[in-house]
């Protein structure tokens, strides 16, 4: 036997202290790791740990003034599978097939690609959702969101307009007040295992989703829906490509009512309509889709026509150069410059007062008159009024108006400007313009939203919006509710009288471009009562068939439209 | 050298009477040591159900049977436990003369992989008879304990010489060659073991220094010639850029980090889930620090240390220069793969797999352990109480 040396103990020694040296190092370096270090390793790990779940926020009503819902949202679910959570795929695609109705080829293909996490189908109907849940199958996931919902349909779309597939607005009133209704989604933070799975048993950490805020409009539902029959109305009778209608309040600019006759369904945005239904399918389906969605009222221009001379009147009052009593004389024609401008009675209406004039919707008459303001007056008050700048409605996609350069306008150019010919402005832009120029020179601004309800608190924000007054005098403003009260009463748009209401308006008839075409856009615009105007209506059919006049098409259906929401206001 | 092992055969022939008589007379056994290794086990069993429970509470590998390691390694641990109580009664002095048998036969089986091995992780290291199957390199391990410690004793008194030094390290390179062929981790800690104990027989210390230089040279160039073990070196110095190499190091260092001064209790480790691959084996540690914290992990730093202190303590009051060596080599053999687990889950050295002793999942590693800890304590019984220092 041989005994342990001395250096043998002092060796073991030395071995074990250098064991134990190394092992306080590690220590050393488990110190800096897990104290120094420990933030970054931990925010890295929670990273790869935690998944954010979203869960929808509810978008924000619409309703009109009176509370009616236009615009709400449906819960719905979206069915999703993660492959590498699936353990019985046989039956998951049994199930997805039987109860979403979906062919098995497509749901195979989706169940069996290897992916985090793939969507089978959105939109699937709660109950549909929740029997699905009952199954409880691995790796099927069922999310809760909402889909918009339009539960009067066509009503008012092209003024609505539809959210997209993420619940954003994608047109209209939608569109602009996206923010408002938009809510905030809440998220589900969850720890999941390295395959993606969630640890119930580990707390989740829930931040709730707020829902969108209530819009309320001035819009009226009784009045929308009661213009729209009146639109399909005179579209079917006129075979028109289209009907406008738009109430408005003259005194504040809110918008009672604007129709765009064919509408088309906010619930089902992407299917064309009847009228376009030879695009279906063709190249050109994107393309004639947008046309469908767009708002003549707001985002197209048309010569306005003889409802002009509304302006061109209260311009020459302003500037006194014209009085109600002025005789002229009316051959049929008028010579400017080099040109012969006829007027819509070839025979000529002989000689006449400028009330009579106006009654007549006289171009000669208008013509003079304009000549007497002169071009830098004339352009100085289509200025003033506020024709040069877009009205600021709240809809997306206002156009703007097309006028001659200030400096261009010649003899020529300023007659036909006189009675509402070779320039162009919104059918909006007008309805605006003449409501400032009868309540007494105000220039108001046009809008739909009249308040915001917060959905957590409650509280009501009502919106105010600019107003501009000043832009004619009292006197002027009332001689021209006279003249156009005179115009329904005697003239050429009495077809808009109402028993026991006093009506003031203008009829138009316009030849679109080009006008060898001989196409006409036919309108009637009229306010009532003539003395204090509560509502203002403009009718605008476009291309009517057979008879065109605006005084013959258009102010029957403003007449009918008076008839009915007259008494309806006064209530 | 002939003359002096004939010395070393007849010496304790004659006094074994007298030693007998002694052996009654003494009555130490290292009661810290056993308590130490009792308490580890437990310790190891906790972590183990806690680290490894998901997971197979959610394979259809391991039938969902949460308990699925802890089974297998209770099981283990049983053998392991019959094993090292046979060994603390059996005079170690005992297993001299199967020395010689101990390592043959285990670098028969070192070679016998080669051809009737069985394939795991992408390199073969198993041998597997139907109900039994084991690791030949583990085996190996003890049987280079008790080869060398055998041909310590006996040339103890010629290792002054550098050339046998290098002799004694021949008779035992075949084993860590064959064992390095497909477990270059195991090869190092078997030639760790035959450093340690040479440097402790050895009166000199300046051979060591070459020795060390060897080794890290060594070392080096398997590294540089081996090619995936390239991408390692990549992944170890900068693991956030390497990718997929650094997968193992990245999640183990996220779970060491997230565990703060207290960690999140036990139980509470997220990692575990899937994220921290072979968290029940090699990457233990990881979890012990994600669940108990600095606190837990120094915990156990300290627990190994105490192990190698009260080792250190039986090897400097052996009877003799046999035993002595025995526990050095058992004790270098824990130290060895305690601080190499650690370093490489702390990404302080490239990564490679070693597990933890007593705490890992194991079968042959840790019934051979437990042996091991049984040689130990033989040892330990054979202390006489006044020789204690």
């Amino acid at each position: 036997m041989i005994r342990n040396k001395t250096y043998n103990r002092k060796k073991i020694c030395v071995f074990g202290s250098f064991a134990i040296i190394l092992g306080v190092a590690l220590i050393g370096r488990l110190i800096y790791i897990m104290l120094f270090q420990h933030d970054y390793y931990l925010n890295k790990a929670i990273q790869l740990q935690q998944r954010e779940r979203q869960i929808k926020a509810a978008r924000g009503e619409i309703v009109d003034r009176n509370g009616v819902v236009l615009a709400t949202n449906e819960a719905v679910c979206t069915i999703s599978v993660i492959h590498n959570q699936i353990t019985d795929e046989e039956k998951v695609i049994a199930i997805l097939c039987q109860e979403l109705g979906l062919s098995e080829e497509y749901v195979r293909k989706r169940v069996q690609k290897v992916t985090s996490i793939e969507k089978i189908k959105s939109n699937v109907p709660k109950e549909i959702g929740k029997r699905i849940l009952a199954y409880q199958l691995d790796g099927v996931k069922v999310d809760e969101d909402y889909r918009r919902v339009y539960p009067y349909n066509e009503l008012a779309s092209k003024v609505l307009g539809f959210t997209g597939s993420d619940n954003q607005g994608i047109i209209g009133l939608e569109s602009k007040y996206e923010s408002v209704l938009k809510g905030q989604d809440g998220t589900i933070l969850t720890f999941t295992d390295a395959r993606g799975r969630e640890v119930s048993d580990l707390q989740e950490t829930r931040v709730e989703p707020i829902r969108g805020d209530t819009l309320q409009l001035t819009l009226d539902y009784n009045i929308q829906s009661f213009c729209t029959q009146m639109a399909e109305k005179a579209y079917l009778q006129k075979e028109a490509d289209s009907v406008s209608i738009l109430v408005m309040n003259p005194q504040n600019g809110e918008m009672l009512a604007m129709v765009n006759y064919p509408e088309f369904n906010p619930n089902d945005p992407f299917t064309l309509i009847e009228k376009y239904s030879e695009y279906i399918g063709t190249e050109k389906e994107n393309e004639v889709l947008n046309e469908m969605w767009r708002n003549p009222c707001v985002s197209d221009t048309y010569e306005p026509g003889s409802t002009f001379k509304i302006i061109t009147t209260a311009a020459a009052l302003e500037e006194n150069v014209v009085s109600l009593t002025d005789r002229f004389y009316c051959p049929g024609y008028i010579v400017v410059g080099d040109r012969k401008i006829r007027c819509h009675k070839t025979a000529g209406h002989g000689s006449e007062n400028f009330e009579e004039g106006i009654e007549n919707s006289c171009n000669p008459v208008f013509i003079d008159v304009g000549l007497r303001l002169g071009a830098t007056r004339y352009y100085h008050y289509f200025e003033k009024f506020g024709l040069l700048d877009k009205t600021k409605i709240d809809l997306p996609g206002e156009a703007g108006t097309i006028m001659h350069q200030e400096s261009k306008i010649g003899p020529v150019e300023l007659a036909t400007i006189s009675f509402g010919q070779s320039f162009q402005i919104t059918p909006v832009q007008l309805a605006t313009t003449v409501s400032s120029l009868i309540n007494g020179g105000n220039r108001v601004t046009p809008h739909f939203a009249k308040a915001i309800c917060d959905s957590s608190t409650g509280a009501v924000q009502e919106l105010e919006y600019d107003s501009l007054s000043g832009i004619c005098s009292e006197e002027t403003s009332e001689t021209l509710r006279y003249l156009l009260e005179q115009v329904v009463s005697d003239g050429s748009g009495s077809k808009a009288k109402v028993e026991g209401f006093e009506i003031g308006g203008k009829t138009a008839t316009s030849q679109t471009l080009p006008r060898s075409q001989n196409k006409y856009i036919s309108s009637f615009l009229g306010f009532a009562p003539a003395s204090d105007p509560k509502v203002l209506v403009l009718v605008i059919i476009n291309n009517p068939k057979g008879i065109y006049y605006g005084g013959t098409v258009a102010a029957p259906i403003a007449q009918e439209i008076f008839e009915n929401i007259l008494p309806y206001l006064d209530k | 050298m002939r003359d002096s092992k004939r010395g070393v055969e007849r010496r304790p022939m004659e006094k074994q009477g007298e030693e007998k008589r002694r052996e009654k007379t003494s009555s130490y056994f290292d009661y810290n040591l056993l308590f130490l290794i009792i308490f580890l086990v437990c310790f190891g069993l906790v972590m183990l159900y806690s680290s490894s429970s998901y997971i197979a509470a959610n394979s259809a590998l391991f039938n969902y049977d949460g308990a699925y390691y802890l089974k297998k390694q209770l099981r283990n641990i049983a053998i392991g436990a019959v094993g090292m109580i046979a060994l603390i009664f059996i005079d170690y002095r005992f297993w001299r003369k199967l020395s010689v048998l101990a390592y043959l036969g285990s670098f028969a089986l070192c070679i016998a992989v080669f051809f009737i091995g069985s394939d795991s992780h992408g390199s073969t290291r198993w041998i597997d008879l139907g109900p039994i199957s084991f690791q030949p390199s583990e085996i190996a391990k003890i049987g280079i304990i008790l080869f060398l410690a055998m041909t310590l004793e006996k040339v103890a008194k010629n290792l002054k010489s550098g050339w046998n030094l290098i002799k004694v390290l021949l008779l035992v390179a075949p084993v860590i060659a064959a064992v390095a062929v497909s477990n270059l981790s195991t090869a190092v800690i078997l030639a760790g073991i035959a450093v340690c104990m040479l440097f402790v027989a050895s009166p000199k210390y300046w051979h060591f220094f070459f020795v060390g230089g060897a080794g890290v040279l060594f070392v080096a160039l398997f590294i540089a010639f081996a090619g995936y073990r390239m991408g390692r070196i990549e992944a170890w110095l900068n693991p956030e850029a390497a990718g997929d190499g650094a997968y193992q190091t990245l999640q183990g260092l996220y779970a060491i980090g997230s565990g703060g001064l207290f960690g999140k209790g036990l139980g509470e480790s997220l990692q575990k889930l899937g994220n921290v691959p072979e968290s029940q084996n090699d990457m233990i540690f990881t979890i012990i620090c994600e669940e108990l914290g600095l606190f837990g992990a120094v915990s156990v730093i300290l627990l190994f240390l105490l192990l190698i202190w009260r080792m250190m303590i039986i090897a400097n009051n052996a009877k003799d220069l046999y035993g002595s060596l025995i526990v050095v080599g058992v004790m270098s053999h824990v130290a060895i793969q305690v601080i190499l687990n650690i370093a490489v889950v702390t990404n302080s050295i490239p990564n490679t797999g070693v597990i933890l002793p007593f705490i890992s999942y194991g079968g042959t590693s840790f019934i051979f352990l437990l042996c091991e800890m049984g040689l130990v304590l033989s040892v330990s019984r054979g202390i006489k109480l006044e020789a204690i220092k």
